[in-house]
């Protein structure tokens, strides 16, 4: 290719606009009905410590804030190795390597979980429960509520690994992987919120 | 276009972001002040996941628009009832 078609080809891919996301479109309206769901949950959460700040910063004294950041490195590596896994898939049309950046990902993701079950299991050695007070309520349903969208997100990514490893997908024929990655995606983004919200406003 | 660099900029920019975040946490920062700080660096971080790890970058704005509004929409909340939560 010579230098000519070589930037027509960059234009064209700099100039290249969609219509509609990665995937298929059915799972962007899933995405956006557990992004309410979400925005709920962190609305009611920011509303009630309005009423109540001194508990919340109170409380909030006995998160583990490093955790939670290790956390949030966790599922951030995990979306990178998913996103390379996508491109690895629909620009070089390599499954193997897809296979490989999506084991990175499920790595980082049972990462994320078995330091959250630590987290649960300290809080609940310490005898705190849901009725503990508006706080931990709050923390741990929050919280317990985007861990199970993790497990899926997890069960999904193993099922994408599968699907690699069988060389079950192409630059043509991406639609499942990209699918399950604007899923796992969503959990992370939503996590980028939860971490500020509960463990540093303060 | 989606290349490598592109997504390892943004994840070296993302733990980047999220350092500062911790960092707000850890220096026990608060006031309206560190809370613009801290969404502002929530917005930077959403925004990035959305638009690269998404893959909205490319797509038609009514998409970016659903990913952009929620995060607006749920950080300006979040805000509010900081606001309201202030000493008066």
């Amino acid at each position: 290719m010579d230098a000519t078609a070589s930037q027509l080809t960059q234009t064209h891919e700099h100039d290249e606009q969609f219509q509609t996301p990665p995937g298929d479109l059915a799972i962007w309206f899933f995405i956006l009905a557990e992004l309410l769901a979400f925005a709920v949950f962190f609305s009611a959460y920011a509303f009630a410590r309005a009423n109540d700040v001194a508990l919340f910063n109170e409380m909030q004294q006995e998160v583990d804030r490093n955790l939670g950041a290790l956390n949030t490195v966790f599922l951030i590596t995990a979306s990178w190795c998913v996103a390379r896994a996508v491109h690895a898939v629909t620009r070089l049309g390599q499954n193997r390597i897809a296979s490989h950046w999506l084991l990175g990902g499920i790595f980082c993701g049972a990462g994320f979980l078995v330091v959250k079950m630590f987290e649960y299991s300290a809080k609940f050695g310490a005898g705190i429960s849901l009725s503990t007070n508006t706080f931990w309520m709050f923390y741990l349903s929050l919280t317990f509520f985007h861990f199970m969208h993790v497990i899926l997100g997890m069960v999904i990514l193993c099922v994408l690994w599968v699907q690699t490893r069988k060389g079950g997908y192409g630059p043509k024929n991406a639609n499942g992987l990209e699918s399950g990655a604007a899923y796992w995606h969503m959990v992370d983004l939503v996590w980028i919120v939860l971490f500020p919200l509960v463990y540093v406003m303060r | 276009m989606m290349t490598t660099r592109r997504l390892d900029l943004t994840l070296a920019a993302l733990l980047a972001a999220t350092l500062a975040t911790w960092g707000i946490g850890e220096a026990g920062a608060a006031g309206v002040l560190a809370m613009i700080a801290m969404l502002a660096l929530t917005f930077f971080k959403g925004r990035l996941i959305a638009l690269e790890f998404m893959g909205l970058r490319p797509v038609k704005l009514f998409w970016r628009a659903m990913l952009i509004g929620w995060l607006v929409l749920v950080l300006g909340l979040i805000a509010l009832a900081y606001w309201i939560g202030l000493p008066a």
